[in-house]
């Protein structure tokens, strides 16, 4: 049976019936929705007017019209409540939200109704889809002329979100808003970045642009870093709701674009003169500890010890309060290096200086008032080769004061010693503590050798010394260099060295022996008028002394002959026997200054209130040795290092080579550009090195 | 192997006479080691065939060297320089006297040998005394050439350095060498770094790395503002240390 034929304004009549009970029930008015009755009759409708045959085929009709209803059904719904004009950014994206799901709403019903016009006309025709042409109707319409007072909205409730005023705050409608932009785009972001993204990222920026330009003005260094770290975290945060997670990174770049990279510069002035500050804060403590240093009497290790819980202090403000940034680290270590330099009378605190504190802190195992803990001894090695940049130069003067604490302090502990070389192995590495420890090791060695030679003397009756006789063994090569002056020594003493030479000799056969008379001591006793006295003394002194025991009186020459010392040393000794504190001899004449022409005698009268009295010697300057020393020793260490670089790169700039060269010293010392340069030029003059014939400030290894 | 060495002597300005006696000296032991190897480029000389005219020219030139040279050694030696030069008419002292043993590529100060002779006179196409007078205002214009005159400038210390394994001359003959080499061009530069070189304690000699760098600054620094000058470069440390003296002179 043939169906009938539906003309088109009697099918229209039917379908208008049922899209005005469908609109009325999306808009939510009263009256029913179309039920599944009416829905098969409206689907029928359109199937039959789509499938009867030309001239009454009315596909192309309903497909317009299906686009007319939804054109007007959005002029006269969604744009009248959105065109108005809210009190608060909230209301307009409400109502936009709540627009955007009845059109979807509509869409979604409207067309099922007309369903049949998407499976055969649309596709042939390659026309919008009927939800297609749903969304069209409604980006053109509404989002198109809203979209700008939406984006508006949403800049203006998240910038006052990040001013702190979070009342009312919903979150959820952001979440949804942000959401809409995808939706329209059909999945596809690029409405989302363009239209929304965008104009965040910017508004972003003017905002904190705003902030920061009055943050630098009001805030110090710290504050304006502490908020403006704290501003990039919370935006972090927040951006979560109003943006996808794809725009976080871009964000976050705008953000610090206008705290730090716009202020940089600004920044960097106000931490220079903010920690100049902090320095110059610190100048009652550096007047002290500068009292302290110039104060030789052994109180400076007080003063190091302010200096360094000054420094704790603001070690602990950088870790905990600045988040524990490099660059602050490094700002207050100049601070330190800047007045510990300015503390020491105007000239800094030298390698030298730093031995003498360890030295002292070392000798009086005091660490101020308290006992020296190891805590302590770490602390104090920690800072020195904080503020130390001659790590070689410290070494060099270490060693010597260590020589002279055990060989002559001879209450130092071995183990004491040992704890604090390897704290300083731990600060500096093997290199550095290898000597130190071989020194330590020799006296141990030393001991057990005196224990044997003991023996030794106990058992061989030819071997009689006459006199206690103590030998300590030093490798040449790991103590500091001392000067051998010979001196005839006493007859007494002579013996001693003959029997050890011999006990030694037959142990080691190999080893030569040179004996450092410049660092013995030696007890004599003193047979004076009131009382004995026991003298310590060193070799030469003894050596003069003893020549008292045959004669009362001798000259300067006589002296002289006999000892076969030179004229300095000989008035070195002679000077601290009959000039200094304690005169064991009397001079004629009673001068202060010995002269070859003296004659001296002993002054039987001597006495003191001790039973026994040390009678120095002088000491040589030897700082300008250890420092030559040194001097030498970085020349090897710039050339060998220069040889290392060019070995590997065989041409390289004049300036990288030198950087390179800085860098691969910079834990033993600061080598300066000079000293490069002047090492640099004589590889050239050794052949190791060619300066490039066409550029002058690069340079060729030659092999 | 007759070719054997043939020198002259000169330059007594630039070398004091303890160099020079001890380089006398040691002049027999290493003209033996020299003579194998010049024997041997001699004899390829004649194996490529000279034409006649060319040998004609060789013989003229032979003939000019053997009116100088000594019979005994085969050179011409100090003595012998000091007769030409005043047969040329000019000073041994002179510029131009340098720059005729630089055309010869001549090894050792004041001696040249036959064969340097026969290269640096064939090269002027000199083959007689007035010739060779007659060449020297076009050699000194072909030394002072841009791209000769480096080359020219390190040689004049090559050719002073006159021991075995020397490297470097003392700051006294560094002076006279700078003062012949570049006092027409460089004057002032020339006195500063001279004034300097002398009341400096740092530097006893100066070798060839520093020699070389000061012929850099001249052309490339403009004097006496130094404005290009950058410690910062390469320079060497010498020049540094010059500049720094300059300007503490200059303010």
């Amino acid at each position: 049976m043939m169906a009938r034929t539906i003309d088109f304004a009697q099918g229209w009549r039917i379908m208008q019936i049922g899209i005005t009970k469908l609109e009325k029930h999306v808009e939510g008015l009263p009256g029913n929705s179309i039920n599944s009755e009416q829905y098969i009759k409206l689907y029928t409708t359109v199937y039959v007017m789509c499938t009867q045959k030309p001239p009454h085929d009315h596909t192309e009709k309903l497909y317009n019209k299906y686009c007319e209803v939804l054109e007007e059904y959005t002029k006269s719904t969604a744009l009248p409540s959105l065109r108005k004009t809210y009190d608060d950014e909230y209301m307009l994206l409400r109502v936009l939200l709540e627009r955007w799901s009845i059109h979807k709403k509509m869409v979604r019903r409207l067309s099922r109704i007309f369903h049949y016009l998407d499976r055969y006309f649309v596709y042939r025709n390659s026309l919008l889809s009927l939800e297609e042409v749903g969304l069209a109707c409604f980006v053109d319409m509404v989002y198109n002329t809203l979209q700008r007072r939406v984006r508006e909205a949403v800049i203006a409730i998240v910038d006052k979100e990040r001013e702190g005023d979070d009342t009312g705050i919903d979150r959820a409608l952001l979440e949804n808003i942000k959401d809409i932009y995808v939706e329209i785009g059909m999945g596809n972001m690029t409405r989302y970045e363009q239209d929304l993204e965008s104009f965040m990222l910017e508004g972003t920026a003017s905002y904190y642009s705003r902030k920061a330009s009055r943050w630098i003005q009001e805030y110090s260094y710290f504050d304006y870093i502490r908020k403006s770290e704290e501003c990039v975290k919370k935006e972090k945060k927040r951006m979560s709701h109003y943006l996808y997670a794809s725009s976080e990174p871009e964000l976050v770049k705008k953000v610090e674009h206008e705290l730090f990279v716009v202020y940089a510069n600004k920044l960097l002035e106000k931490k220079h003169s903010e920690f100049r500050e902090i320095a110059g804060g610190l100048e009652p403590i550096t007047n002290m500890f500068k009292q302290h240093v110039e104060d030789t009497d052994g109180q400076d290790t007080a003063a190091i010890r302010k200096v360094i819980e000054v420094h704790d202090k603001y070690i602990v403000y950088v870790t905990k309060c600045l988040e524990n940034q490099t660059i602050f680290h490094k700002s207050l270590k100049e601070a330190f290096k800047f007045f510990c330099s300015k503390a020491v009378s105007g000239s800094s605190l030298s390698a030298e200086s730093l031995a003498t504190i360890c030295d002292r802190i070392i000798i009086l195992k005091k660490w101020a008032s308290e006992e020296l803990s190891d805590e302590a001894i770490e602390k104090v090695v920690k800072f020195l080769a904080y503020i130390s940049d001659d790590k070689d130069l410290f070494a060099e003067f270490y060693k010597k004061k260590l020589a002279r604490r055990l060989l002559l302090n001879r209450d130092a502990s071995d183990d004491h010693e040992r704890g604090i070389i390897t704290k300083l192995k731990q600060q500096f590495g093997g290199n550095f503590t290898y000597k130190m420890e071989g020194m330590v090791t020799d006296l141990t060695l030393s001991r057990q050798n005196q224990n044997s030679f003991d023996e030794y003397v106990a058992s061989n009756p030819a071997a009689k010394p006459g006199i206690d006789f103590n030998v300590t063994l030093l490798t040449t090569s790991v103590w500091p260099s001392y000067k051998t002056f010979d001196v005839n020594l006493p007859s007494e003493m002579v013996k001693c060295v003959e029997i050890f030479k011999v006990f030694y000799e037959a142990k080691h056969k190999r080893r030569k022996l040179t004996w450092l008379h410049s660092l013995d001591t030696c007890h004599i006793n003193g047979k004076f008028d009131q009382k004995p006295i026991d003298l310590i003394v060193s070799t030469h002194q003894a050596a003069v002394l003893l020549l008292f025991n045959t004669r009362d009186q001798l000259n300067y020459t006589d002296i002289q002959t006999q000892l076969n010392l030179s004229h300095e040393d000989l008035v070195w000794v002679l000077h601290s026997l009959s000039c200094a504190k304690y005169k064991i001899l009397i001079k004629e004449p009673a001068t202060e200054t010995v002269s070859k022409t003296d004659v001296f005698e002993v002054n039987s009268k001597f006495t003191s209130r001790m039973s026994r009295v040390k009678i120095p010697l002088s000491h040589v300057d030897e700082r300008k040795k250890v420092v030559e020393y040194v001097n030498n020793d970085r020349r090897y260490a710039i050339e060998a290092s220069i040889v290392r670089i060019m070995k590997g790169k065989k041409v390289l700039g004049h300036e990288q080579l030198v950087s390179e060269c800085v860098k691969q010293l910079s834990g033993m010392f600061k080598p300066d550009v000079k000293a490069i340069k002047t090492r640099i030029e004589e590889l050239i003059a050794r052949d190791y090195l060619e300066r490039d014939k066409m550029n002058p400030n690069m340079f060729r290894y030659l092999a | 192997s007759s070719v054997a060495q043939i020198s002259f002597p000169h330059l007594e300005a630039f070398v004091r006479g303890g160099t020079l006696s001890s380089s006398m000296r040691r002049s027999s032991a290493a003209s033996k080691k020299k003579s194998d190897s010049i024997t041997s480029s001699t004899t390829d000389l004649f194996r490529s065939g000279p034409s006649k005219a060319t040998s004609k020219e060789m013989d003229r030139i032979d003939h000019l060297f053997n009116q100088y040279a000594n019979t005994s050694s085969n050179l011409i030696d100090p003595e012998g320089i000091e007769e030409l030069c005043s047969n040329l008419e000019v000073p041994h002292t002179d510029i131009r006297i340098l720059m005729l043993a630089w055309k010869m590529k001549a090894e050792k100060q004041g001696y040249f040998t036959q064969e340097e002779w026969r290269r640096g006179l064939k090269a002027l196409r000199a083959d007689t005394l007035s010739k060779l007078k007659k060449a020297l205002p076009e050699l000194e214009k072909e030394v002072r050439r841009q791209s000769n005159f480096a080359d020219f400038y390190a040689y004049a210390f090559r050719y002073c350095l006159t021991e075995e394994k020397q490297k470097s001359i003392d700051i006294e003959t560094i002076c006279q060498l700078l003062d012949i080499v570049m006092g027409s061009t460089f004057r002032a530069q020339v006195d500063y770094f001279v004034e300097y070189l002398k009341i400096q304690n740092d530097y006893k000699v100066i070798n060839m790395d520093q020699w070389m760098g000061f012929y850099r600054f001249c052309n490339e620094i403009s004097f006496p503002e130094m404005t290009e000058y950058n410690p910062e470069l390469a320079w060497p440390l010498v020049l540094d240390s010059f500049v720094e003296w300059i300007s503490e002179k200059q303010a």
